[in-house]
């Protein structure tokens, strides 16, 4: 019998694990027993939500919204129509209509499309008269980004239409919606873009609307996107952009007790109001092809230089720190520092002490490069073998947040360099390298990078004597505390005892008459700096300069960066300092550099320099 | 005699015929819900998939009627030409076929085709059972074993060259009957053994598998070493063997999943096995069914109200799908209704077959059982998202004439010698 047997067993087997199944499916999982979208049935229809606007920190409106109408399409309801009359009316071409018709039709011929995205309020005017008269075509309302400030383009970043792979990764987004894809507008874009109402529609079979699908029952309200305050002072600014016109380079501050943002500028820039509407794409296009000037690179962020003389107070900070120098150590500096028995062993020095003992002060405000070299060679001789010296003072710098991403609320951003023993082992393999082969990192030479905010943020971390707050953009979103890791303190490895010393260097290059900063000092404010001058092989040196001030609780940390700018105290200098005098006093008491910050262009050099690039191109070319 | 002369109904389960029209009902209740338009209403328009079936319904009826009218003694007699005609039908299909959708499973005649293997179920059903039988006819052995293979074979290979490896699945059906004519338990064992190893090797890959299967095999000998030392003496070289046999298994298993297989078939069975989901393109025939059922919820969302059959939304709803719009518009209730009416009329087969006594009116009973089985289980199976994609109809519901007339033989022929059991003496 038990032949007889299997078979009814296998029905009666399966009849059981399907109905299991079917029960599953149909009655215990509830999750597929909403309306979808995907469903001729019903209509979906989205009601857009206001977009968050953006505040800087005092309260000044810098994002807001305005109106606009986007014309929508649903390719399967679209009846023959007078296309000439259509297009004209759109003012459009009748290639592009097709081309119009053909993507949204791709996308879903049941789902609506934006067709025409961002029409003009007058236009919408004319066009709701007639619309009605092309089936398958309605308006829908939507806000649009402004910027009544028209500057912080780079910080604030804009928003475009969704690309397909996005769609295809977040349901959230479907085609012709808008999304943040650089800047606050991107790294926000969860606060920012609220949350989209939807209302469900019921057809009968004939396509026709019959009223709100099972009573709107699930019909949600929009929600309107969270506010967001900035931690950018806004006069700050755009008084930044303005003293970097006609400059390239990158200015960034930093408020030392919070780690708040206080000026990112990059320039060249753009109008932020020209990634808005119709001609978004034009400009965007533009401004994306323009590899002369990158409107789109956020300098501050984005650009790694070696850093130069601001960089040997990391140096002199890591020599203290392993005891191998007191701020008593002097040295005797015969305009250079010989580091070997060769005849190019030798690094040239302006200090023009002209052998005068330097100590560690004199050695900061006369930026002598012979003194820095010799306490990075210590610090490295310190140990048994040169890779253990390297990766100890690279621990030391890269506690000040160099060398790596700061890990912030910033959309973009770039590691910069801070060698370390492996680096060199892999240069020169076997071991055969010494301190010397290296010393040209001792005066922020050599494999050092770094960008104008971990500059900022190294300044940052020396003014509050040994910790920084990880530098961020977002002050306040409404209803959320800041995220932790911008409340919490990051330490350096630098006991606190050994920054006064330095402190005081800094300080003296503006104090001391022989600084290297004299000609920066604003009167009634303790300003500490550094200036520094890159070495570029392509050009002109780079100029750059950090700063804090007060002296005694540091309001601001800056550092600035002006491209080809020859050395420190030319451009970069006066813009640092005239930056925190207009942030600490409101207002500049020197006019004359101010203006000569407004007027002055170092276009000239950069025209050689394109010049001089294409010349060689074409000489390969040839 | 005389009435049996008389009257061609007589004797007939009323019962099977009933549910034979049940399931007619029910299957173009459905295909009406899933093709249905806005184009007008219009039962006997021949534009449209409904009022096409429902001619195919109608036509249904002279054919039980045909079959009816013939003696039992008929198909028994005959069994083996009809499977012969059968296979020159199959065969032709190379010279003189239409492609439709990829495999030429068609012949074509003005508006009207016919696809042949739906017809060639019952003539292999026929053939097994005027095979087995046969008194002499002894499934123990392997000789006879080989033959009836060979039968089975034959239909099989020529639809698998259509290529519809789909339909040709269903005659790994026949096993069953085999078995209860008296194979060894032991095909069976192996059979499932091999499923198993199949689905664990795509599943965990072939590593895995081997590991795991090896583990399993040290565990069973140290277990006979320690415990059964004598049994362990006899049987070491029987484990050691099926072991190895194993192994080669799922080496050949990986093998022909990578290289004998085609993309799409991969595909499939990653799409059940959970590890590609992607909804949009590969996995969008499976998730459509699956949320389309799943969507009907306990009592179902009505006639003609679904929103996903009214939309379309489920590729081939009408044949291979068409359980979907069962699931959507009526709900549990009503997929379990289906499930438990197959269920039923399965095992009114089983029943009546084992009543024959004649041995060939039982094995073909058996035989059509075993079909009917295999659509139902594959079809619905692959419907829930339990099973790859293989598109094979579901017996009564899937739109289609070849295949409503194929299960009407199948069914019918059986009526037919049921009806006579009487009058065997």
């Amino acid at each position: 019998m038990k032949r007889t047997g299997l078979l009814s067993f296998l029905i009666i087997f399966i009849a059981v694990v399907y109905l299991a199944r079917l029960f599953y499916l149909q009655v215990l999982n509830n999750s597929f027993n909403t309306p979808t979208i995907n469903n001729s049935a019903v209509k979906v229809m989205y009601d857009y939500p206001e977009r968050g606007y953006i505040f800087d920190r005092n309260g000044v409106l810098m994002v807001a919204n305005q109106l606009s109408y986007d014309i929508m399409v649903i390719p399967r309801e679209v009846k023959p129509l007078d296309t000439t009359a259509f297009c004209t009316l759109l003012k459009i071409t009748k290639q592009e209509f097709i081309d119009k018709i053909a993507r949204a039709s791709h996308y879903s011929t049941r789902i609506p499309s934006t067709f025409l995205a961002q029409v003009s309020k007058d236009d919408y005017a004319s066009l709701q008269e007639i619309l009605y008269k092309f089936k398958g075509f309605y308006i829908q309302k939507r806000s649009l980004r402004e910027y009544p400030k028209n500057s912080a383009a780079n910080v604030l970043g804009y928003i475009s239409e969704v690309n397909e792979m996005m769609i295809n990764k977040n349901s959230n987004y479907h085609l012709g919606e808008l999304i943040g894809t650089a800047g606050v507008e991107k790294t926000y874009e969860k606060e920012l873009r609220g949350i989209k109402g939807v209302k469900f529609i019921q057809r009968d079979r004939f396509n026709k609307e019959i009223g709100s699908f099972k009573n709107g029952l699930y019909d949600t309200l929009p929600i309107s996107g969270n506010d967001i305050t900035l931690t950018i002072d806004a006069v700050l600014q755009q008084y930044g952009e303005a003293l970097m016109a006609n400059k390239r380079g990158g200015i960034v501050a930093i408020e030392p007790s919070t780690g708040e943002i206080l000026a990112m500028v990059s320039t060249p820039t753009y109008d932020p109001n020209l990634m808005v509407g119709r001609d978004r794409s034009k400009n965007f296009t533009k401004f994306y092809l323009d590899s002369v000037n990158k409107p789109l690179l956020d300098r501050g962020l984005q650009a790694q230089y070696p850093p130069g003389s601001p960089f040997k107070v990391i140096s002199a900070l890591a020599a203290l720190q392993e005891n191998v120098i007191t701020t008593e150590t002097s040295i005797q500096c015969f305009g250079g520092y010989k580091y070997g028995s060769g005849k190019g062993s030798f690094m040239r020095c302006h200090c023009e002490t002209g052998g005068s003992p330097v100590a560690l002060n004199k050695a900061i405000y006369r930026s002598c490069n012979s003194y820095f070299a010799t306490a990075y060679r210590k610090v490295i001789e310190k140990f048994p073998t040169p890779t253990e010296g390297m990766n100890v003072w690279s621990k030391h710098a890269k506690s000040f947040g160099l060398g790596n991403y700061l890990d912030n609320d910033l959309s973009v951003g770039q590691k910069g360099n801070i060698p370390d023993g492996n680096l060199y082992n892999r240069i020169y393999p076997n071991g055969r390298w010494r301190s010397t082969a290296t010393i040209s990192n001792a005066i922020g030479q050599g494999e050092v990078l770094t960008t104008p905010i971990q500059l900022a943020n190294m300044t940052a971390a020396i003014a509050n004597e040994g910790f920084y707050y990880v530098p961020h953009i977002a002050k306040k979103i409404k209803g959320r505390p800041l995220d932790k890791k911008f409340t919490t303190p990051v330490y350096t490895t630098i006991d606190k005892k050994n920054f006064k010393p330095v402190i005081e260097g800094l300080f003296d290059v503006f104090d001391n008459p022989r600084g290297t900063a004299r000609g920066s000092m604003v009167e009634g404010i303790q300003i500490c700096g550094k200036t520094g001058t890159s070495e570029n092989p392509h050009g002109q040196d780079h100029s750059i300069f950090i700063a804090f001030a007060p002296k005694d609780n540091p309001k601001i940390a800056i550092a600035v960066f002006v491209e080809n700018g020859y050395w420190g105290a030319r451009w970069a200098g006066p813009i640092a300092t005239l930056m925190i005098e207009k942030y600490l006093n409101g207002k500049t008491s020197r006019p004359l550099v101010e203006e000569r910050m407004f007027e002055g262009s170092i276009q000239e050099e950069y025209d050689k320099q394109l010049k001089e690039t294409l010349k060689e191109t074409l000489k390969v070319e040839k | 005699m005389r009435s049996r002369k008389d009257n061609i109904f007589h004797g007939i389960d009323w019962i099977l015929v009933l549910f034979y029209f049940v399931f007619i009902f029910l299957g173009w209740i459905n295909i009406y819900a899933a093709t249905i338009n806005e184009i007008q209403f219009d039962l006997l328009n021949f534009s449209t998939e409904y009022g096409k079936q429902l001619i195919w319904i109608g036509l249904s009826l002279p054919i039980i009627l045909l079959i009816l009218m013939f003696e039992a003694k008929f198909y028994e007699k005959y069994a083996s030409i009809i499977y012969v005609i059968t296979l020159i039908l199959l065969a032709g299909l190379f010279v003189l076929g239409k492609n439709i959708n990829g495999s030429t499973s068609w012949y074509a005649i003005g508006n009207f085709s016919f696809q042949p293997s739906e017809i060639a179920k019952a003539a292999t059903a026929l053939a097994i059972a005027k095979m087995v039988s046969d008194k002499q006819f002894n499934l123990k052995k392997r000789s006879v074993q080989a033959q009836a293979l060979l039968v089975l074979f034959f239909p099989a290979a020529l639809i698998i060259m259509q290529p519809d490896p789909g339909s040709a699945l269903v005659y790994l059906a026949f096993i069953f009957v085999l078995y209860r004519e008296g194979l060894p338990f032991y095909y069976i064992t192996v059979g499932f053994i091999a499923l198993f190893l199949f689905v664990i090797t795509l599943f965990l890959g072939y590593k895995v598998t081997l590991i795991s299967s090896l583990i399993l095999f040290i565990c069973i000998l140290v277990f006979f070493i320690f415990y059964r030392p004598r049994a362990f003496k006899k049987g070491w070289i029987k484990i050691t063997g099926i072991y190895l046999m194993s192994a080669l298994f799922i080496f050949s298993i990986d093998f022909v999943f990578n290289h004998v297989f085609k993309q799409h078939h991969r595909d499939r069975f990653d799409i059940i096995l959970g590890k590609t989901v992607d909804i949009k393109g590969i996995g969008y025939n499976t998730n459509q069914s699956v949320t389309t059922i799943a969507s009907g919820g306990l009592f179902g969302k009505g006639f003609l109200d679904g929103e996903k059959t009214q939309g379309n939304f489920v590729p081939e709803q009408n044949t291979d799908y068409i359980f979907t719009t069962v699931g959507e518009e009526w709900g549990f209730l009503g997929s379990a209704f289906v499930i438990l009416l197959f269920v039923a009329f399965l095992l009114r087969i089983i029943n009546k077959a084992e009543q024959q006594k004649s041995k060939f009116s039982r094995i073909y009973g058996y035989s059509i059982v075993a079909i009917f089985f295999m659509h139902f289980a594959i079809n619905i199976g692959m419907v829930i998202g339990l099973v790859p994609t293989i598109g094979i109809p579901l017996p009564f519901f899937s739109y289609g004439g070849s295949a409503l007339w194929g299960f009407t033989i199948l069914l019918f022929i059986f009526v037919r010698l049921d009806a006579n059991k009487t009058y065997e003496w």
